[in-house]
C-alpha cells in the first residue's frame, strides 16, 4: 500500500474535524430550559392553569396557534371554548396567549434558543411592553 | 395500424359526431345537472353561499360627501385607522401604506368628470378605502387564498399566506392596496409608545389593506374609522349590514343619490358616496 501513513494521518485530521462539534461540547451539557411561569399575570390566577394542559402546550403549542389563527382570520370564530376547564377564551396571541405569558424572553426564547428554532410571529405580532424593557 | 386518408377522415367525423351528441347525452340521462354543477362552481369562485341564498350580513359604508367636505382640515378618521392598525407614516408616496386616505372628487371618480364639475365638489377631498367588493377581483387572483371574501361581504386579509406577489394590487382597480416595501417597524423606532400593543404590524413584503376592523365587529364595535367620525359628531361615516333593509345604510341609500367608484367593472363596490 502506498502513503499510509498519509493516508492515516489524514483519516486522523478528518475524523477529529468531523466529530469536533461533539468534542467540544463534551462535559458541558446546557441543562434543559426552563420557560419561567411567574408573570404578575399568572400569579394573580387563583387556578393556575393555561388554556390546555401542560402537556399538550408544551408539545402542540405550534399546531394549536395555526389552529387559533385559522379560526380568527378565515372563520372570525373569537373565542375558545377550553377542553381542560370549560372557560372562554379570546382567541388571540397578542392579547390572551401574551397577557399572562408577558416574559417573552424568559418564556417563549427559553425553548426557542435552546432548539435553535425561529418562529416568525414576532415580526408582525408585537411582544408584551414589559419584556421589552428588560431587554 | 396504416390508416388511409379515407379511412382517418371517416374516423374524425365519427368522433365529431359524438363529441357534438355529448351534451345532450348528459342533458337526457341527467337533467340540468351539467349546467347546475358549473354554476355552483362560479359562485364558490366569488365566495358566496348556494344559489339564491342571500347572506344574513354584507358590511358597508356609505360616506356622506357632503357632510364631509366641510371638515375640510379633518383627518380624524385616518388617524384612528393608522393608529389603531400600526400604519407606518412612511413620507415617500411610492412606498406608503394606507388603508383609509382622503382623495380629491376628480381623482376619485375621473369617469364622473364632466367639464363642469360642481363647485361644491371641485378640488375637496373626502375618505376612501377598500370597496369590499361583492366580486372582489383581488380575491380571483391571489394564488395562496390570503386574500378571501368572508360570508359577511368584508374582504379580509390573511398576512400568514400572503406572499407578496402583488397580483391583488395589479387587480384591484381602485388603488386600495398597499405593499409593504420595507420593514414597517422600522418607521416605528423610537415611537415604540405609538403602536397599539393589541394590534400587530405587518412585516416586510405583504399586502395590506383596509378590513372594516373584524376584530372589532366582533365586539360589536363600528370601525375604528366610524367611530372617529362619530366622536367629532360629523356623521359622515355611516357604517351598516346592506342586507338588512332596515339597518342605517339602507335608510339613507334610500333616501339620498348615491354613487360608486367605477360601477362599469362589475365588482359591486360595498362603499358608497352621497353626493
Amino acid at each position: 500500500m502506498y502513503d499510509l501513513n498519509k493516508i492515516l494521518v489524514g483519516l486522523a485530521i478528518f475524523l477529529l474535524f468531523f466529530t469536533f462539534p461533539i468534542l467540544y461540547g463534551m462535559g458541558s451539557a446546557v441543562p434543559a430550559p426552563k420557560p419561567k411561569l411567574d408573570t404578575p399575570e399568572i400569579q394573580k390566577l387563583t387556578d393556575k392553569k393555561c388554556v390546555e394542559d401542560t402537556h399538550f402546550m408544551r408539545t402542540s403549542h405550534m399546531q394549536f396557534l395555526n389552529y387559533w389563527r385559522d379560526k380568527a382570520v378565515r372563520e372570525d370564530q373569537r373565542t375558545y371554548d377550553s377542553k381542560l376547564n370549560g372557560k372562554k377564551y379570546d382567541i388571540s396571541l397578542q392579547n390572551t396567549c401574551m397577557k399572562c405569558h408577558s416574559n417573552k424572553k424568559d418564556f417563549c426564547d427559553s425553548c426557542h434558543t435552546y432548539a435553535s428554532v425561529k418562529p416568525y410571529c414576532w415580526d408582525c405580532h408585537i411582544e408584551p411592553k414589559a419584556a421589552k424593557e428588560s431587554m | 395500424m396504416k390508416a388511409s386518408r379515407r379511412e382517418f377522415l371517416k374516423l374524425a367525423g365519427v368522433s365529431a359526431l359524438f363529441g357534438l351528441g355529448a351534451n345532450a347525452a348528459f342533458e337526457l340521462l341527467t337533467p340540468g345537472a351539467l349546467e347546475a354543477s358549473s354554476e355552483v362552481a362560479h359562485g364558490a369562485a366569488h365566495g358566496e353561499a348556494a344559489e339564491g341564498v342571500q347572506a344574513a350580513t354584507r358590511w358597508a359604508m356609505v360616506i356622506d360627501v357632503r357632510k364631509c367636505i366641510l371638515q375640510e382640515d379633518c383627518q380624524d378618521c385616518v388617524l384612528a385607522c393608522n393608529s389603531t392598525h400600526n400604519i407606518p407614516t412612511v413620507g415617500n408616496p411610492k412606498e406608503e401604506i394606507k388603508w383609509i386616505w382622503k382623495d380629491t372628487f376628480e381623482h376619485l371618480f375621473p369617469d364622473q368628470h364632466s367639464q363642469y364639475v360642481d363647485e361644491g365638489l371641485e378640488g375637496k377631498a373626502f375618505p376612501v378605502m377598500c370597496n369590499h367588493c361583492q366580486y372582489p377581483p383581488c380575491v380571483r387572483v391571489c394564488p395562496t387564498k390570503a386574500t378571501f371574501k368572508r360570508p359577511d361581504g368584508i374582504v379580509m386579509m390573511d398576512m400568514h399566506r400572503c406572499i407578496g406577489c402583488r397580483f391583488c394590487m395589479a387587480a384591484c382597480p381602485y388603488g386600495a392596496r398597499s405593499f409593504n416595501w420595507r420593514d414597517p417597524r422600522k418607521y416605528f423606532e423610537g415611537k415604540e409608545a405609538m403602536l397599539n400593543p393589541e394590534q400587530p404590524t405587518r412585516t416586510k413584503g405583504v399586502v395590506e389593506k383596509c378590513t372594516f376592523c373584524p376584530e372589532r365587529l366582533a365586539k360589536g364595535l363600528e370601525p375604528a374609522c366610524v367611530e372617529a367620525c362619530k366622536k367629532r359628531k360629523s356623521d359622515c361615516l355611516i357604517f351598516g349590514n346592506l342586507n338588512d333593509p332596515e339597518s342605517e345604510v339602507r335608510k339613507i341609500l334610500r333616501k339620498r343619490t348615491s354613487i360608486r367608484r367605477k360601477p362599469e367593472l362589475g365588482t359591486q363596490p360595498s362603499v358608497f358616496f352621497l353626493v
